[in-house]
């Protein structure tokens, strides 16, 4: 009787509803704690990282010659010359492999969209993901063993950038893919209501709805690339002279001129490696940085 | 839906898609390119494996010591190579492990306070930020490695090897230069953005109803992820950890630059020493004979098959995950 009394006595809202026991705050501030500093230990490196590279690689980059000359005849003494050989190199290489791979990604992604069905559809999908955890180093043997090997052929140019295409491939494959999916099926049975054909509509109608996206893809997956080195040591020996020239010479590029310099003591050689950095970061994150401003403002 | 753990729903559109088209020539030669494209990227995968074979196996058959456990690496008789895996075996375990021990708890933590802690207006740049790092290029990670980090990573090896320096694992090796350690703190903070990524996405999958449910039941912020987030997201955080290991195994110019090369070996972490990847990379200039050259491309070879089930092992827990939530 005194029991239900007392129950009754005790209102059900309000005080009964009681704070967490001291152990249980405790027990809840410390992970708190711990997770923001886990955020704020991973923010810590990228500031430092791109303070170090834009202190240290900034003043070359301001005058004109880093952006118009070579580095011929420019030995590891002297000051001058500029990256216009590398930045060459690295955008000819980027733009055939974007040439090369873009096409591929692209019906890769239709036929996993649109057609695949079954046992071969799972079978591409698994090899893409596989794709995209190929080391580097390993893609350019591979391209080494076919190319330098089985063909005959000297290194050069182009072989680099058939190495690339393979890394780029499933990145623009993935974000294509995922693009695809995000076009309304509406559109399609509208199209197919009006008695279009399958190519056309997904000529016509997926693939244009999809557009930004797949552009957003393709200049994260070309931001990905661009920095690789893995595929220049192997394939890609450094010259200082400026090759437009893809299947014959040596050519370039903006890693291995970092890499040519980078075990150098004297001060030319180390700002000229510092500045070289700081030309790839900046060339990454305009991709990137493009890449995703065309994302947010064209939403499918 | 999703970017990085999607294996695609092939069911979607089954029901109200013609399959094969019409039969007209443009469809024919659309769905043909199509399909070629999806066979000739297995294809390319099948190639990988199968040239890199191919160029192994006549330097493994001349190959005097034995591949898997001799501590070997003597190429300078064409006819009589010896060459054996297990001291880069150990320095790309060791990295990656390293990587792995700083990277996961990290990251867990990072895509925590992304989908859990800050607003959602913090949260959407701060993660801008995160994947900002994935961006950098690796060359520049290890630049900044060997000339910015290696002053302040040797205090700590000082620290650690004077305190735990009786376990073999932290004994002072006397490498003034970059060692394993640095390398894996350095690799550390490249696998971030990627764990962090899946790990985040998986979180923000959570039903609102179980998180709720346990609010609401008087749970604390904390007590809610422990018992409502991290079991829903076991699974894609161990498969996200698989594919971070998938990147650490395989990372070569970060680890190039960094680690010196040594001549003595021994199981501390404040060695140095080459990893499949750095050895190759070190000798890229020495691919003169085709002996010379099959032995570095077994190497490439142990390397691919390493992250081949490293990633395929990460697929499939993926995919389990998704059978089980749908």
């Amino acid at each position: 009787m005194t029991s239900i009394a007392a129950a009754g006595a005790t209102p059900l809202i309000g005080p009964s509803i009681e704070r967490p026991s001291r152990a249980r705050e405790i027990r809840n501030a410390i992970p708190t704690d711990l997770i923001w500093t886990s955020f704020f230990a991973a923010v810590v490196p990228l500031v430092w990282i791109l303070y170090t590279v834009i202190t240290k690689g900034l003043s070359l980059l301001l005058s004109s010659t880093w952006w118009l000359e070579s580095q011929r005849g420019i030995t590891v003494r002297h000051v001058g010359g500029g990256a216009y050989h590398a930045i060459v190199g690295t955008l000819l290489q980027a733009t055939v492999t974007a040439l090369i791979s873009v096409p591929i990604a692209i019906f890769t992604a239709v036929y996993l969209v649109e057609y695949g069905r079954g046992r071969l559809a799972r079978a591409v999908s698994f090899m893409v993901d596989i794709l995209t955890g190929i080391p580097s180093i390993v893609a350019a043997l591979f391209i080494y063993a076919l190319w330098v090997t089985t063909l005959g052929l000297d290194r050069a140019g182009f072989s680099v950038s058939l190495a690339l295409v393979l890394l780029m491939l499933p990145v623009v494959v993935r974000s294509t893919e995922e693009m695809l999916r995000l076009v309304p099926n509406e559109l399609r049975e509208a199209s197919y209501a009006l008695g279009v054909p399958k190519w056309k509509t997904i000529s016509r109608v997926v693939i244009p709805t999809a557009f930004s996206g797949i552009v957003t893809g393709v200049l994260l997956g070309l931001a990905r690339v661009i920095g690789e080195t893995a595929p220049l040591l192997i394939l890609g020996p450094y010259t200082k002279e400026i090759n437009f020239n893809l299947f014959s010479g040596n050519m370039a590029a903006l890693p291995t001129m970092i890499n040519w310099d980078r075990t150098q003591s004297l001060q030319p050689a180390v700002d000229r490696t510092w500045a070289a950095a700081l030309t790839l970061i900046l060339l990454v994150l305009l991709l990137n940085i493009a890449g995703r401003v065309i994302a947010r403002f064209s939403r499918v | 839906m999703t970017t990085t753990t999607g294996m695609p729903d092939f069911d979607e559109h089954v029901a109200y898609q013609p399959l094969v088209g019409t039969g007209r020539r443009g469809d024919q030669v659309f769905s043909g390119l199509a399909r070629g494209s999806g066979i000739l990227v297995v294809a390319l995968v099948a190639a990988v494996g199968a040239f890199l074979l191919i160029e192994a196996i006549p330097a493994l058959l001349k190959n005097r010591a034995n591949f898997l456990f001799d501590r070997v690496w003597d190429l300078d008789d064409p006819a009589a190579p010896k060459f054996g895996i297990p001291d880069l075996l150990w320095a790309t375990v060791a990295i990656a492990m390293i990587a792995m021990a700083i990277a996961v708890p990290l990251a867990i933590g990072v895509a925590l306070f992304l989908t859990n802690y800050a607003p959602t207006r913090v949260a959407r740049p701060f993660a801008y930020v995160v994947d900002l790092l994935a961006a950098v290029p690796s060359i520049i990670y290890g630049l900044w490695g060997i000339k910015v980090l290696l002053p302040y990573s040797r205090d700590v090896q000082g620290f650690l090897s004077s305190t735990l320096g009786w376990i073999p694992l932290f004994k002072d090796a006397g490498v003034s230069q970059g060692t394993l350690f640095l390398a894996g703190v350095v690799l550390a903070i490249m696998i971030l953005p990627i764990v962090t990524a899946i790990s985040r996405e998986v979180f923000a999958q959570t039903p609102p109803a179980h998180k709720e449910g346990a609010l609401a039941l008087g749970a604390t912020r904390w007590e809610m992820i422990r018992t409502a987030v991290l079991p829903y997201g076991r699974a894609g955080v161990i498969s996200a950890a698989m594919l971070g290991l998938g990147r650490a195994l395989g990372e070569t110019i970060a680890i190039t630059i960094i680690v010196s090369q040594v001549a003595g070996f021994n199981f501390s972490i404040f060695n140095g020493g080459q990893t499949f990847a750095s050895k190759i990379a070190n000798n890229a200039a020495e691919f003169d004979s085709p002996t010379k050259t099959g032995a570095f491309i077994a190497a490439g070879l142990v390397l691919f098959v390493l992250t081949f089930v490293v990633n395929a092992v990460a697929r499939i827990v993926i995919e389990r995950r998704k059978a089980f939530t749908e």
